[in-house]
């Protein structure tokens, strides 16, 4: 990880994430989004990462990225998210969800689609609204879920101006992140330590499972899939844990891993080589979570900032008898066999990293810091 | 009170008319608020129409710009990294690493100058282009000052060394030499270039004699006439003793050697060999070290430091550090010549060669627009261990004084207070005391954003911040009607209170609609239930309708009973939970026993014993004591026949 180029950009960088790649092609990414938070004047920018053969004479070195338009936002970005190759969700700390469009041939990004009170919260017994934070958003084409403070959970359809579904009062907390588990399947996770599944063709208001943290009520701040095994979820906390679930069974998570030092803002599973995990946190560490198991003697790797991982897991003692190469290296919980390799890949710790996306060799993390870092060579 | 340095500054404020009306103001923290009274200035009062606005005013408005954000986020990483460094570390590897320090901070000034460059040239409108060329210049003397006391107070170079650094520090910022290189070597023939004879000149000045003998080259081969002279100027270029870093030299050895190269010099300008040739007879001069021919290239000097250093070059360049303010002294006397006075620039340089840091950090405080630098500054030579006599007659000391103010400013600004918590960590006196004071008026407009401040009180043990933090989420959660979210904070500040009020909102709410919300919430409290006694029994009752659910009717019983006999249910809430014994005692099986029935009794006629009497009463209140005195009757009724059933099984159970 020698080749990790940083730039600092002037506002603090609340999301980050790349825009997919067209189906079947074979190109490394090269365009991604971020969205800042916390300014008097929010923006989402895209940035591009490809060269420009005539900046590297005037002092712009390769692999630094290079802004190609952005848009004002109003309030701080909470979440952002690729709906397609050409427009890009974003939750607003004001409750609002925004589509916006990006024109190629100028290079300008415009409002597509609005939903301007999305979350919102009811006053006690008078009709007055104050807006709600909306705090998480996943697409699936053509759905789009969002979450938000007030609890609340909406389904919108891009071209519908309303909400096709609404579930309110979904969760008597705040709900800080939103997957897809599988269609028409959600998963949601809760500032009381709580992972929620819904199924859209259920009615009412409740969930169809809840699983939780043991005891402590640790808030979850945010959740992934994997991108094959769709019953293993990974999920981080407010103690900087990194969690395993297996949502077919059980209700607490199969292994508990101690990651961070505070919140762990974001954990993605490598979308194309999931044996390899990626979190972020609060307390400004990128970690690389390696659970490909041919290394031997790996715990004599550890890099700086890695700790030895300690397993709390609960162990599950049937595992054993399922055929082993089905087993997700992230279930099999032996610590003796299979140890996780982890790699800090920030050089210094400051301020917290708020979000990162990984696509192909491709990582990019933004930063309170205000800095945004790419590298294009995660498994040199 | 020390007397001023110098007049403050005049802020005209446009719209405020302060010679008619009185204004007030008000301190806020780095910033002011300032409006016109009504009352005018002298007693005849005229008429005038006065100002309708309150004005914020800054003072640090360098922290807006969005260029120099960049300088505070990216030293913010160099300093934290500088206040790590260990201070077990001594001599070189320490020095090694200050200077290391040093040269990021100034790359860091350098990177922001670049790009604040790039912008003033794309600017568009004059107005702002000129206030970004200003920024430039401002930062370019920033760099330049930092540079020089590095030099001087970091790297401490022993005399030799010092003036190669000095060397370097000029060529670093009389650069206009090097587009000048490049346009003469890009002309077809060099030397006939209108600007040749002024490049060698430069090269010569600063010391550059390998690039200045590389051009008479192509001066001796474009006119042989002068060819042998210039071979000779070359000759006397390239023998010039020098301090290399590598060499083992000794300094004697050096003056030695100068000395007898300087005779060389000295003999070829009486022999007149360069007669012939006005520039190289003045090349040599220069090379003499003569101050009346350094003087005439005035223009190329450009100003009186890099006329300081060339002139040591060629007269002294083992000049020791403690001669150096002499040097610079006369140097700037005789640059300016009387012409000029010195600017603010001149005076911090001058006070830097006379090794008075305290000098140079209260001019750069008094010339410079924001804290920025003689924060970082005066952090940097503290680690050096340079300052430790000073204290101030206020508060701490000057580097504790310059941090506070420096992070103050960044937390009057809406989203650099991140920063600012570092920079108060490091301010052993009244870092914490002002963290506490700033963290609290952080406006929290997400729960995302409190969650990032409670961290930072968190870390820090300063529990008073965070319980307060906590309480104003758990009030907005509650004026939202968000009750669980509500209790969740109350329960994170442990504020038992507050958990008690959210508590009776529950069960009010259970009351009117016969349903408890937030069940996730409730049903998951585990430990957290114990933090106030009505939060316990909230978890309780819950407990009970769980029991309850699953038929499991004696542990539902019992539980409900104690919850009356200990006293965690409010009293209020006694006739909801005998009603909700109404079923249980109606069951078939016999579920509570004679002694519990005897219990709940006692509980019903405590309840109705304590009834106040009312006085008048209108038809709504005759209406609600009657379905109140028919509950009373039906639990008698209820109590009476368990009680009966009761002794009958416990008497049979026993006869048995």
């Amino acid at each position: 990880m020698e080749e990790i180029y940083a730039k600092f950009v002037s506002q603090k960088i609340s999301k980050t994430r790349w825009r997919p790649l067209p189906p079947g092609s074979l190109q490394t990414a090269e365009t991604f989004a971020t969205g800042s938070w916390d300014n008097e004047e929010n923006y989402v920018s895209l940035w591009s990462i490809g060269d420009f053969g005539n900046l590297d004479s005037d002092g712009g070195f390769e692999g630094d990225h290079q802004l190609l338009c952005d848009i004002r936002h109003h309030g701080d970005v909470m979440d952002l998210q690729f709906f397609d190759q050409e427009r890009i969700v974003t939750a607003s700390s004001t409750g609002c969800v925004t589509v916006f469009l990006h024109h190629p041939n100028n290079q300008t990004l415009s409002v597509n689609q609005q939903w301007t009170t999305a979350h919102y919260h009811a006053g006690p017994g008078s009709p007055s609204y104050s807006s709600a934070p909306c705090t998480g958003v996943v697409c699936n084409n053509p759905e789009i879920v969002t979450v938000g403070e007030d609890g609340r959970i909406n389904l919108f359809r891009a071209d519908h101006k309303e909400a096709v579904r609404t579930i309110d009062n979904a969760d008597s907390s705040t709900l800080h992140s939103v997957t897809f588990l599988r269609t028409p399947e959600i998963l949601t996770v809760n500032s009381i330590g709580q992972l929620k599944i819904w199924d859209f063709r259920q009615q009412g208001n409740e969930p169809s499972q809840i699983l939780s943290l043991t005891g402590d009520r640790v808030p979850l701040h945010c959740v992934d899939r994997h991108p094959n095994q769709q019953h293993v979820v990974a999920t981080g906390g407010q103690d900087g844990m990194l969690s395993i679930w297996d949502v077919r069974q059980g209700t607490m998570p199969v292994s508990l891993l101690k990651a961070h030092e505070a919140e762990m803002w974001e954990v993605h599973f490598h979308p194309s080589n999931p044996d390899h995990l990626f979190t972020c946190s609060e307390d400004g560490s990128l970690w690389h979570w390696d659970a490909s198991t041919d290394v031997p003697e790996k715990s004599s790797l550890f890099h700086q900032g890695g700790r030895s991982s300690t397993f709390l897991s609960h162990s599950i003692s049937n595992q054993a008898n399922v055929h082993q190469s089905v087993i997700s290296s992230w279930l099999s919980t032996d610590p003796a066999k299979d140890r996780i390799e982890i790699t800090s890949l920030l050089p210094s710790r400051s301020l917290s990293v708020n979000s990162l996306d990984v696509l192909g060799p491709c990582l990019v993390c933004g930063t309170d810091a205000e800095a945004i870092y790419v590298t294009r060579h995660l498994f040199s | 009170m020390e007397e001023l340095d110098g007049e403050p500054a005049v802020t005209v404020i446009p719209g405020v008319n302060s010679k008619k009306k009185q204004m007030c103001f008000d301190w806020g923290p780095g910033e002011m608020l300032v409006c016109e009274t009504s009352f005018s200035k002298k007693e005849k009062s005229e008429m005038v129409p006065s100002c309708p606005f309150i004005y914020i005013i800054r003072k640090d408005v360098d922290v807006y710009s969005q260029i120099l954000r960049k300088l505070f986020n990216e030293s913010h990483g160099i300093f934290l990294g500088l206040q790590r460094i260990d201070e077990e570390l001594t001599g070189k590897s320490r020095k090694s690493q200050l200077v290391r320090v040093s040269k990021n901070y100034r790359s860091v000034i350098r990177a922001c100058m670049e790009e604040m460059h790039q912008v003033a040239i794309a600017a568009k409108d004059p107005a702002s282009g000129r206030q970004f060329s200003s920024q430039v210049s401002i930062l370019s003397a920033m760099e330049l000052i930092w540079n020089l006391c590095e030099i001087l107070f970091i790297e401490v170079a022993p005399a030799g060394h010092l003036l190669l650094h000095l060397l370097d520090w000029v060529r670093l910022h009389v650069c206009e030499v090097d587009s000048l290189s490049a346009d003469v070597l890009g002309s077809e023939n060099p030397s006939n270039h209108g600007s040749f004879w002024n490049l060698v000149t430069i090269l010569v000045l600063q010391g550059r004699l390998d690039e200045a003998r590389q051009m008479l080259s192509k001066e001796a081969d474009a006119s042989p006439a002068s060819a042998g002279i210039c071979r000779i100027m070359g000759d006397l270029m390239r023998t010039m003793p020098i301090l290399s870093p590598g060499n083992t030299q000794t300094l004697t050895e050096l003056e030695l050697k100068w000395q007898h190269w300087h005779e060389e010099c000295e003999r070829y300008l009486q022999d007149s060999t360069f007669a012939t040739n006005p520039h190289l007879e003045s090349l040599l001069k220069i090379m003499l070290g003569d101050e009346a021919a350094l003087l005439e290239q005035k223009e190329l000097l450009s100003n009186w430091y890099h006329f300081l250093v060339t002139r040591l070059l060629y007269s002294n360049p083992t000049v020791k550090p403690i001669d150096l303010h002499y040097y610079a002294q006369s140097s700037l006397d005789l640059f300016l010549g009387g012409e000029s006075s010195p600017e603010p620039l001149d005076n911090i340089l001058l006070a830097a060669f006379e090794f008075d840091i305290h000098q140079v950090i209260k001019e750069c405080s008094i010339a410079l627009s924001n804290w920025w630098f003689v924060a970082h500054l005066t952090d940097l030579l503290d680690h050096c261990k340079l300052l430790q006599s000073h204290n101030l007659y206020f508060g701490s000391n000057m580097r504790e004084f310059l941090l506070l103010e420096y992070a103050s400013g960044l937390f009057a600004h809406p989203s650099l207070w991140q920063l600012g918590v570092d920079y108060f960590d490091y301010c052993p006196k009244l870092g914490r005391v002002s963290l506490e004071l700033h963290i609290e008026r952080i406006p929290l407009n997400t729960e995302q954003k409190a969650l990032k401040v409670l961290r930072i009180c968190e870390q820090r043990q300063m529990t008073e911040q965070v319980r307060s933090i906590c309480k104003i989420l758990a009030m907005k959660a509650v004026r939202n009607n968000r009750l669980g979210s509500a209790l969740s904070w109350s329960i994170r500040a442990k504020d038992a209170a507050f958990a008690t009020l959210v508590s009776d909102r529950f069960l009010r709410d259970y009351c009117e609609r016969g349903c408890f919300s937030d069940l996730d919430l409730i049903d998951n409290l585990g430990p957290a239930m114990m933090l106030s006694d009505r939060l316990t029994f909230l978890g309780k009752y819950r407990e009970f309708h769980h029991m309850y659910g699953e038929k499991r009717f004696a542990d539902a019983a019992s539980l409900l009973l104690s919850l009356m006999t200990s006293r965690i249910a409010p009293r209020s809430f006694w006739m909801t939970l005998l009603t909700d014994a109404l079923p249980l005692l109606e069951q078939k099986q016999v579920i509570f026993s004679a002694e519990q029935t005897y219990e709940l009794m006692q509980c019903l006629e405590d309840l109705t014993s304590r009834r106040p009497v009312r006085g008048e009463s209108d038809i709504q209140q005759l209406q609600d004591e009657d379905i109140e005195t028919t509950k009373v009757e039906m639990l008698r009724l209820a109590l009476a026949r368990n009680l009966a059933r009761a002794i009958i099984r416990e008497g049979s159970l026993e006869g048995s």
